[in-house]
């Protein structure tokens, strides 16, 4: 976590860009405010020159009227462009400093991504980025003029009368202490209210997000009364929290009446001695009543400034996570490949205190097919991670046709390896895009044909809007099956040399499992391909098998080979199928 | 919305002393520049120091009442919109607890979980301002409209002009502004789905060499959302100068009309004073009013949504009798006699014609792939849903006639998802069963494998799980599932695809477990491997919601088509015929 220092200097660097507006708005701010407080001035004159029957002077009261007015104009205008400035600014920045945290993910490796909750990371770039454009918003428009109108509003009472001046800085204080009490004492039952809700929610997460399990052992009452136990415990704590925290507005409101209140009496007192007219007084009540409001927004602004500071604060976090390696400096590009695999002395582990891939040597030659079998949670994914440079080896090395693949391009790396994995991830987008996703100026017959080799033609053409029907987020609108076979296709329209393949366990109806596995079959013609295998068949006919188990590759060899060596592949083997 | 207020009812006193006490403390609000006026007019008019002295006083006192009377109002507004927030969500939690099954598909639980959380305390909140503060804005207004009119009729009419004037500008600019606000709320979850999307497809983005792609993609909508929120920006930023403006146009008015009445004699200089200040107060109450209708705007389109909850009745009626004591000593346990079954008011069948009858001590294996029907069939049996043609008998009786919880206490479910709650492993296994000793509960952990690992854990019965069993290994969590099942010694025991998880060996101890029970059980096993029904007394092959085929392994290998297919994708020929 960056110092808060730090981070205050880091968002002050990405204003800096739009220092012009930032200028201009404080500009504005100062213009404004004069005119402001210049105006509740005129306003007295006007009155002091009604003195009573017979006795105005309406030439004067014209002219002041006018005067007013333009500066009323003025007053509007610089406001407005005040505000467009900082619109500019915030939303600017916000812009930037999301566009640098999603340049980011694309850089991070794997193993950040891996390892964060993806909700933590969305929060960041989504919550967090708001609540930091609130507070810039905020902190702009409001603490800038705010202390302006403070030191503003004092230099005008001072000019025209110093002793009641000093009256209304004298209540200052109060005003502050009545606020920053109140203030303190909402932020407890808040957070007592915010815990309780937590829990409220967590609750009901669980409770109803479950209800079909929750139905299922006739547990409902019970959660009902679990339920509102909670919910008493939280409007308890709701009504504290809301009134405490509405109480600021009142007391607020009363100290600032008991400051126009001084304001009157001793104006009034003043007035009789001739020391100030009566325009002038009522320029001073205009005062004393807006006064306390700068105070009041200014403590408000201050701890939205901190939220917004601490919201920077865990998306620069993001920012600054150190991005993957770059490629070295003088990395080749694969031209083609043949498809030779060799793994030499591999040593890997996810976390430096527990070692899963020690010394783990593998020659694949051109147009294998190897097979990673293990309970599920073994380590199968590991070596995909390997081959795809998603992680990197902690010792030794990987070859492709002889050459490190840590000497190669990543991007030309990852064209020569077609992916098929078994959570089936598509983009929200026309089937038509997420068949094209690895070759963006396919032409229609190319994707169409990529479709027809994958078994997907036929389903496609049956869906509304053919080729142009638009995925929804996660493909909710397809089967498990078919999205399965449109990341077949996806492979499909550019088939590189070696292939990784993830068969899917479940979730799979029959019959499309038999056009997955045929169109499996189709893309491992001739070419390397590693598969994590679920299913007999294709262990069985594969030219090596990998036994992993708890990370490691504790046996390999084919079928008949590790049958006979009567190890854990053939107890598993046996465990299936000898019941009883 | 006019059920919600129904739990209001229970709150009338305090939903009616709190905008009473509001509305106490506005009247006192005005009259405080009525007495400031009598300040300038008679205190420093006739230089009576005592009057000044006096009238300070009561406004001190009107000070204090004023606060008096908003902590009352404040503190019943809490208490009733807490109170109301607290019965709302008990009867929410309540009729979602009624719903069957299909209700809950329709709506779907992550929809459910923001209705019960966000759009509660939405409309809560909603509550607690109209409460507070809905009236004292329209009633300041309308007072300060009033009080102009008593001091002079003519320059009433400046108010009663200006006032829609100010009005038509604030909730025109309001009017249009929330469409935009929704616009850049919708972009900014585009943002959102974008971000999460890369964070989900990482692996298929990097091997598609995507990153570029996905930048610029994200850049185009990030560049969108700023159009958007400058756009807004700047017309929500016209509402301060241009009431501003409007404001001073009445107050420049004011002051000329005002001057010449004075001339007249008909009006005094602190009538003018006060005229002014009632002006400023009619401002300060719109702006007021604009920002409750955005929050009150919300809590409306929340409270939609709540309704949209309420509106959905539970489609099943829960029967009357309790017959947990009965049991058939002879007839068949399960019995399907032309079940068909639609979700919603879809018009395709998930089920249709299904005819069987499983005895008990029997397992009947079902199988067939996804979108066969398998775990919608498994479900009419507690009655999760109702079928929408044929009979369904347990122990010769209707399925319909159970209570809910003597039908479900019969049955143990397993579901496909193996949900865990937050708490000790012993309390999740008293799920199952409310008193379940430590002795039945180890028998059940045995039975489902899960024996060794409980055993294996520090606190053992006593260790903690966490939300959604986080702590635990997929198979771990499946396989206490099982257990929690198992701990009530149901007749009937169901597992929906639930040993998926489970390795090889692992799922076939457990089988074998099951078919050692010492007491007798019938078991339901759907799944997706034929390695794990093929021992079935009966299998029941599913495709596309009817019955392909039912009977034994052998029976089926010969006569069901289907069947075999699925054998033949599964295991090697050998494999199929060995059992056979």
């Amino acid at each position: 976590m960056p110092s808060k220092h730090k981070t205050v200097s880091r968002v002050m660097g990405l204003i800096k860009p739009y220092m012009h507006y930032f200028i201009l708005s404080l500009l504005c701010a100062a213009v404004n405010v004069a005119l402001t407080l210049y105006a509740p001035i005129l306003i007295g004159n006007a009155i002091d020159c009604m003195i009573g029957k017979g006795q105005v002077d309406m030439a004067l009261v014209v002219e002041i009227i006018l005067k007013l007015g333009i500066i009323v104009l003025f007053t509007s205008l610089s406001q407005w462009v005040m505000s467009q400035c900082i619109n500019k600014i915030t939303y600017h920045t916000v812009k930037d400093i999301r566009m640098q945290a999603f340049n980011k993910i694309e850089n991070l490796p794997l193993k950040y991504i891996d390892s964060k909750r993806h909700g933590d990371i969305m929060s960041r770039i989504i919550t967090d980025v708001d609540q930091f454009s609130d507070g810039l918003l905020m902190g702009f428009s409001q603490l800038f003029t705010g202390i302006i109108t403070i030191v503003g509003t004092i230099g005008f009472m001072i000019s025209i009368n110093g002793k009641i001046a000093a009256a209304v800085i004298l209540l200052t204080p109060v005003s502050l202490f009545v606020a920053a009490f109140i203030a303190k004492h909402t932020y407890e039952f808040f957070r007592a209210q915010s815990v309780t809700r937590g829990e409220m929610t967590s609750f009901v997460e669980e409770m109803v997000g479950n209800q079909k399990v929750v139905q299922a052992f006739s547990m409902e009452e019970r959660a009902k009364e679990q339920f509102a136990v909670i919910n008493e415990n939280l409007r308890v704590c709701s009504i504290k929290a809301t009134f405490f925290s509405s109480l600021t507005n009142p007391c607020t409101r009363f100290v600032n009446g008991l400051v126009y209140t001084s304001v009157g009496i001793i104006g009034a007192f003043f007035a009789l001695r001739g020391a100030i007219s009566v325009g002038q007084l009522t320029s001073f009540l205009s005062y004393a009543n807006q006064y306390t409001k700068p105070f009041n927004e200014i403590s408000g602004v201050v701890t939205e400034l901190q939220n917004a500071i601490a919201c920077a604060g865990r998306v620069f976090d993001i920012i600054d996570e150190e991005p993957q390696k770059a490629d070295v400096s003088d990395a080749i590009s694969f031209k083609s490949v043949s498809g030779e695999v060799s793994l030499q002395n591999v040593s890997f582990s996810y976390l430096k205190e527990r070692p899963l891939i020690t010394d783990l040597n593998l020659d694949v030659k051109k147009g294998q097919r190897i097979a990673i079998v293990g309970p599920t949670g073994c380590g199968k994914t590991t070596l995909i991670n390997l081959l795809m440079r998603f992680y990197d080896v902690d010792g030794g090395d990987i070859q492709i046709d002889g050459s490190s693949i840590y000497h190669v391009k990543r991007d030309s790396l990852r064209e020569q390896i077609g992916m098929v994995l078994q959570e089936t991830w598509l983009k929200t987008g026309t089937i038509h895009d997420n068949i094209a996703y690895g070759k963006a100026n396919a032409t229609e017959e190319e994707i169409i044909s990529a479709a027809k080799a994958a078994h997907a033609h036929s389903f496609i053409k049956r869906l509304p809007a053919g080729y142009d029907t638009v995925i929804t987020e996660d493909g909710g609108n397809l089967s498990a099956g078919q999205k399965q076979l449109l990341c077949i296709a996806r492979v499909m329209l550019d088939l590189p040399p070696i292939l990784i393949l993830d068969e899917a366990t479940s979730s799979i109806d029959t019959r499309t499992e038999l056009m997955v596995q045929k169109a499996f079959e189709k893309m491992m013609e001739g070419r390397t391909s590693f598969i994590v295998a679920h299913r007999l068949s294709t262990i069985k006919e594969a030219d090596l098998i990998l036994v992993m188990k708890d990370g490691h590759i504790i046996e390999q060899g084919r079928h008949e080979e590790l049958l006979e060596k009567g190890g854990f592949y053939a107890n598993l083997y046996n465990s299936q199928f000898a019941v009883s | 919305m006019r059920r919600q207020l129904q739990y209001l009812r229970e709150y009338k006193k305090e939903s009616m002393i709190a905008p009473l006490f509001k509305m106490l403390e506005a009247c006192f609000e005005l009259i405080v520049p009525l007495i400031m006026a009598n300040i300038i007019d008679i205190g420093i008019g006739s230089q009576d120091k005592g009057y000044i002295m006096r009238m300070g006083g009561v406004l001190v006192l009107l000070g204090v009442v004023g606060l008096a009377c908003s902590l009352t109002a404040q503190y019943f507004a809490a208490k009733a919109a807490m109170g109301f927030g607290t019965a709302l969500r008990n009867s929410l939690y309540a009729h979602i607890s009624r719903f069957s099954y299909q209700e809950l598909d329709k709506v779907g639980m992550p929809t459910l979980i923001t209705r019960m959380t966000s759009d509660v305390n939405q409309v809560q909140t909603g509550v607690n301002i109209v409460l507070r503060l809905f009236l004292r804005s329209p009633f300041i207004v309308a007072g300060a409209v009033i009080m102009a009119f008593t001091i002079q009729a003519k320059i009433g009419i400046i108010f009663l002009l200006s006032v829609p004037a100010i009005g038509a500008v604030v909730f025109g600019i309001i009017h249009v502004t929330i469409p935009l606000y929704k616009k850049a709320q919708g972009t900014l979850d585009q943002i959102a789905r974008i971000t999460r999307e890369n964070l989900i497809g990482v692996r298929v983005i990097r091997a598609f060499r995507g990153q570029e792609k996905e930048i610029k993609a994200f850049q185009k909508t990030n560049e969108n959302l700023y159009e958007t929120q400058v756009h807004v920006g700047a017309i929500s930023s016209l509402m301060n100068p241009l009431t501003y403006i409007l404001v001073n146009l009445a107050i420049i008015l004011v002051i000329y009309v005002g001057g010449l009445e004075v001339e007249k004699g008909s009006l005094t200089t602190g009538d003018v004073y006060a005229l002014v200040n009632y002006m400023t107060q009619i401002l300060l109450a719109l702006i007021a009013m604009a920002n409750l209708i955005t929050s009150v705007t919300k809590a409306t389109a929340s409270s939609i949504r709540l309704d949209e909850v309420f509106n959905l009745e539970p489609g099943m009626k829960e029967g009357s009798h309790d017959f947990s004591e009965m049991s058939a000593e002879d007839g068949p346990k399960i019995e399907f006699d032309h079940v068909s079954f639609a979700y919603g008011n879809s018009e395709e069948e998930a089920l249709s014609e299904i005819t069987f009858e499983a005895r008990a001590g029997q397992t009947i294996g079902i199988i067939g792939g996804t979108g066969a029907g398998k775990s919608t069939l498994v479900n009419l049996i507690p009655r999760f849903y109702d079928a929408t043609k044929g009979s369904i008998k347990i122990n010769g009786c209707e399925v319909k006639e159970y209570t809910y919880s003597s039908l479900r206490e019969m049955i143990g479910v397993v579901p496909q998802k193996a949900v865990l709650f937050r708490g000790t492993i012993r309390e999740n296994m008293r799920w199952g069963k409310k008193d379940a000793t430590d002795e039945e509960i180890m028998e059940a952990l045995r039975i489902a494998q899960a024996e060794e690992f409980v055993m294996a854990k520090p606190g053992q019965l006593d260790e903690m799980i966490s939300a959604g069993g986080k702590n635990l290994s997929g198979g771990q969590r499946q396989r206490l599932t099982i257990a929690r099942a198992l701990v009530a010694k149901p007749e009937i025991l169901i597992l929906d695809d639930s040993a998926s998880a489970l390795d090889y060996a692992t799922d076939a101890a457990l089988r074998k477990a099951l078919r050692d029970l010492p007491f007798a059980m019938t078991v339901l096993i759907v799944s997706q491997r034929a390695a794990s029904i093929m021992h079935a007394d009966q299998i029941i092959v599913l495709e596309d919601g009817g019955m392909a085929g039912i009977g034994t392994h052998e029976q089926l290998l010969d006569t069901c088509e289907t069947y075999q297919e699925i054998c033949m994708s599964q295991l090697s020929k050998e494999e199929v015929r060995m059992h056979a």
